[in-house]
């Protein structure tokens, strides 16, 4: 402890940790009084309770209809009975009582659903309010069994692992062509992420939008998007000055190509997390179509990782694996998460998480693109912009889910 | 259980025991229902003990309604009629009177599910109020509700005593009170309901109830119900309804059914209050009835098991129940039958009926048709 320095003080004899602690105590103090006392001065509510359930999981097995719902509203609210498509129905309450603040509750409904259906649930609060939850298009949900997690990690391994795997099969070829062409495939790797960005935006404004305010709705797009365009500058200062420490040739390329692996792994995990909720609401058609559409779409992505390796020394087959495995197996990841725990916040904030790493790992690439002057938009990078937007928005037709 | 296949389900049929279920309790799915022995197993078990998936609508198993609380109860409502205070005036003729006070009152219409009523003597529907032919009749009107409110009455009277605002006593203030005065005509089935403006709300709330007017010779005896159909737009948001019932409270009548006795004459008075949809139903099983509409004519218009009714249209139905069992009566809009227009008559073979609510169901062995 430094307390003998005049820094550590103040003017006058206190400790530094006292003055700060002082103010922390008094705060909780009033804050504690504040609650203790109701707000004293304010009085109630004008007005009727104000309650909001948001649905955040349905779960169909035969004869049984799971909500798993929680109170996003201000004020408690007790479900005393509920109807499907206007008839009252039987159900498991779970713990029952009223849902608090914030609180989730799981209500089993006792409902001789079919497949194909359309179900308008309507929950009957204790004071005559309703709150509505559509089923669009019933299906049993699957069981989150060994079996089904093998059947999604299938599909993650079919529509990231491997396209990121063939898209970097390019790299012998791109280690052979000149410098101004580099130039353009690097730009093509800026523009196929700007599109993934843009896109990924779009969709997370709108799966935020569908989430329920009280958790922030759009705000967790933009919160995991900082949080991951910050974290990836932290690795990417560590790695740079590891590389300083190894004074390693050629490392400078491979630190690009695992900060762009690391960026679209991230923005991975988001896709497959789309692709197994799609599946376990029966939205999504497996089959070979789909499957060709992701690989064509994905095949892109393992092009941009292996461009900056197109310079500098030729890395190692396991280095290049390593890169595959980041950039694809998020897929799997999201896949799995998607299909048996999905959420729209937790959505929301896993684009953003996508969205911010790509844009990190944009700026990390326009240095790349420069020409010898030191424009980034010189007449191959334009091109390779454009083409890369281009490429991911006619591959996208084929995978829209 | 197998998947259902929408296929399957078109063509009438589905696997095993959802199908049985199905065409027993689906209003109109299946043939009358006649529970026969089973009735027993159910008769016991108290509130929500019946439905459920493919069974049928129910309430959460468990819940029950605290008609204490309420102040009322559907079973006894059913069978009560208020014949109010009467004495003869100078001229020989009967003079009748009732006091109704109009109060705000929070009701249990479905279990857990409380509604802010506008009620009628602290009860929805408000008093079945009962005279002859001829009489002179004064309901002296008290509002302590937090609102201004009226009462209309369906029959023949002058245009000072039929309660709409700006007429007559027009609106009766919070606080305030007045008397209607009238002539009982013409006999039959009527109704009396508030007129204040916004009209729609102020019958929603409550603000209703059977008025029946019997011929000066009476009618034939006969074990006689009032079933007020209705309905609880408890959200409020004017777009139908999200609890139907008759007498209020949903679903009572399935798991307290309607005690009546084998081969003897049940009379029906049935009221269609309901306020927000444009019409509603009663439609009974295993039976017919005579259909008198109104309740003007002593001639039935028709022999049927399914009437239609708009608002405040309603009727007299007479029938006898030749075989013992339960029942079903429903509205045959069976939107409304799923959400809570549903009960049972049990039928029995005598000696029970006029007893007390506890002693209704108590009908001994029941008689299996053919057994």
């Amino acid at each position: 402890m430094e307390a003998a320095t005049p820094s550590a003080r103040g003017p006058g004899s206190a400790p530094r940790w006292l003055l700060g602690a002082m103010p922390l105590a008094l705060i909780a103090i009033a804050f504690a009084a504040f609650a203790l006392l109701g707000g004293p001065g304010l009085g109630d509510r004008r007005g009727p309770p104000v309650e909001d359930l948001a649905v955040e999981r349905t779960v169909l097995r035969p004869g049984e209809i799971e909500l798993a719902v929680r109170n996003t509203g201000p004020d408690a609210v007790t479900v005393s009975q509920v109807s499907v498509n206007d008839a009252f129905v039987d159900f498991d309450p779970g713990q029952g009582g009223a849902v608090g603040r914030l609180q989730s509750r799981v209500l089993t409904l006792d409902y001789p659903w079919v497949e194909g259906g359309v179900y308008t649930i309507s929950m009957l609060t204790s004071t005559g309010a309703t709150i509505d939850h559509q089923i669009d298009s019933a299906v049993e949900t699957p069981e989150a069994d060994p079996s089904f997690f093998g059947l999604m990690a299938l599909l993650g391994t079919y529509v990231g692992l491997i396209p990121v795997a063939l898209g970097m099969l390019f790299m012998p070829f791109l280690r052979g062509i000149r410098e101004r062409w580099m130039r353009a495939v690097l730009a093509f790797t800026v523009g196929l992420l700007a599109f993934l960005a843009i896109d990924g935006t779009l969709e997370g404004i709108d799966v935020g939008n569908a989430s329920a305010a009280t958790f922030g709705g759009v705000e967790l797009l933009f919160l995991g998007a900082a949080l991951a365009y910050l974290s990836l500058a932290a690795l990417d200062r560590y790695l740079t000055a590891r590389r300083e420490a190894a004074k390693g040739a050629g490392a400078g390329e491979f630190r690009l190509a695992l900060m762009v692996a690391t960026g679209i792994g991230l923005h991975n995990l988001g896709e497959g997390l789309a692709i197994g909720s799609a599946y376990a609401i029966g939205e999504l058609a497996l089959g070979a179509f789909l499957v060709i559409g992701f690989a064509l779409h994905n095949t892109t992505e393992g092009i941009a990782i292996v461009a900056p390796l197109a310079r500098g020394e030729r890395p190692g087959l396991r280095c290049v694996a390593a890169l595959g495995v980041i950039a694809g197996a998020p897929a799997i990841l999201g896949a799995v998460i998607g299909a048996s725990a999905y959420n729209e916040e937790l959505a929301t904030f896993l684009i953003g998480i996508g969205v911010g790493a790509i844009v990190q790992v944009i700026g990390q690439l326009v240095p790349s693109i420069r020409d010898s002057e030191g424009r980034a938009l010189n007449i191959p990078s334009i091109a390779g912009i454009i083409a890369g937007g281009a490429a991911l928005y006619l591959t996208g037709l084929l995978v829209a889910v | 259980m197998d998947k259902l296949s929408r296929r399957k389900l078109l063509a009438g049929g589905t696997a095993g025991a959802a199908a049985a279920g199905l065409s027993q309790l689906v209003p109109g799915a299946g043939p009358a229902l006649a529970r026969g022995a089973d009735a027993h197993e159910h008769a016991g078990a108290g509130e929500g003990s019946h439905g459920g998936g493919a069974e049928g609508p129910t309430f959460r198993k468990g819940a029950a309604v605290d008609h204490g609380a309420n102040g009322f109860d559907p079973s006894e409502l059913v069978r009560h009629f208020d014949w109010g205070r009467t004495r003869r005036l100078a001229s020989g003729r009967v003079l009748r009177e009732w006091t109704l006070v109009a109060e705000d009152k929070e009701i249990e219409v479905a279990p857990g599910v409380h509604y802010p009523a506008w009620t009628y003597n602290g009860r929805v529907p408000g008093p079945t109020l009962r005279c002859r032919e001829g009489e002179l009749l004064r309901v002296h009107f008290v509002n302590s509700s937090d609102h201004p409110h009226t009462m209309h009455f369906h029959g023949l009277h002058p245009a000072q005593m039929d309660g709409v605002p700006g007429i007559g006593a027009g609106l009766v203030p919070t606080g305030g009170s007045t008397v209607y005065e009238f002539d009982a005509r013409p006999f039959g089935v009527h109704l009396y309901h508030c007129h204040a403006a916004p009209l729609a709300e102020h019958i929603a709330r409550g603000l209703y109830g059977a008025f029946i007017i019997d011929p000066k010779d009476g009618r034939p005896d006969a074990d006689e119900l009032v079933m007020v159909m209705n309905g609880f737009n408890t959200n409020f948001d004017a777009q139908g309804n999200q609890v139907y019932a008759v007498n209020t409270v949903a679903f009572h009548y399935v798991d307290q059914p309607v005690c009546v006795s084998r081969d003897s004459p049940v009379r029906l008075y049935v009221v269609n209050a309901l306020e927000y949809d444009p019409i509603n139903s009663f439609h009974i099983h295993g039976n017919f009835f005579n259909h008198f509409p109104t309740g003007t004519s002593l001639t039935p218009i028709e022999y049927t098991d399914t009437i239609l009714q708009g608002q405040a249209q309603r009727a007299i139905l007479e029938l006898e129940f030749p075989y013992d069992g339960d029942y079903m009566f429903h509205a045959h809009k069976t939107e409304f039958a799923e959400l809570g227009w549903m009960g049972f008559f049990r039928v029995g073979n005598g000696a029970t009926r006029g007893a007390g609510a506890a002693d209704y169901c108590d009908l001994g062995e029941l008689e299996t048709p053919g057994a």
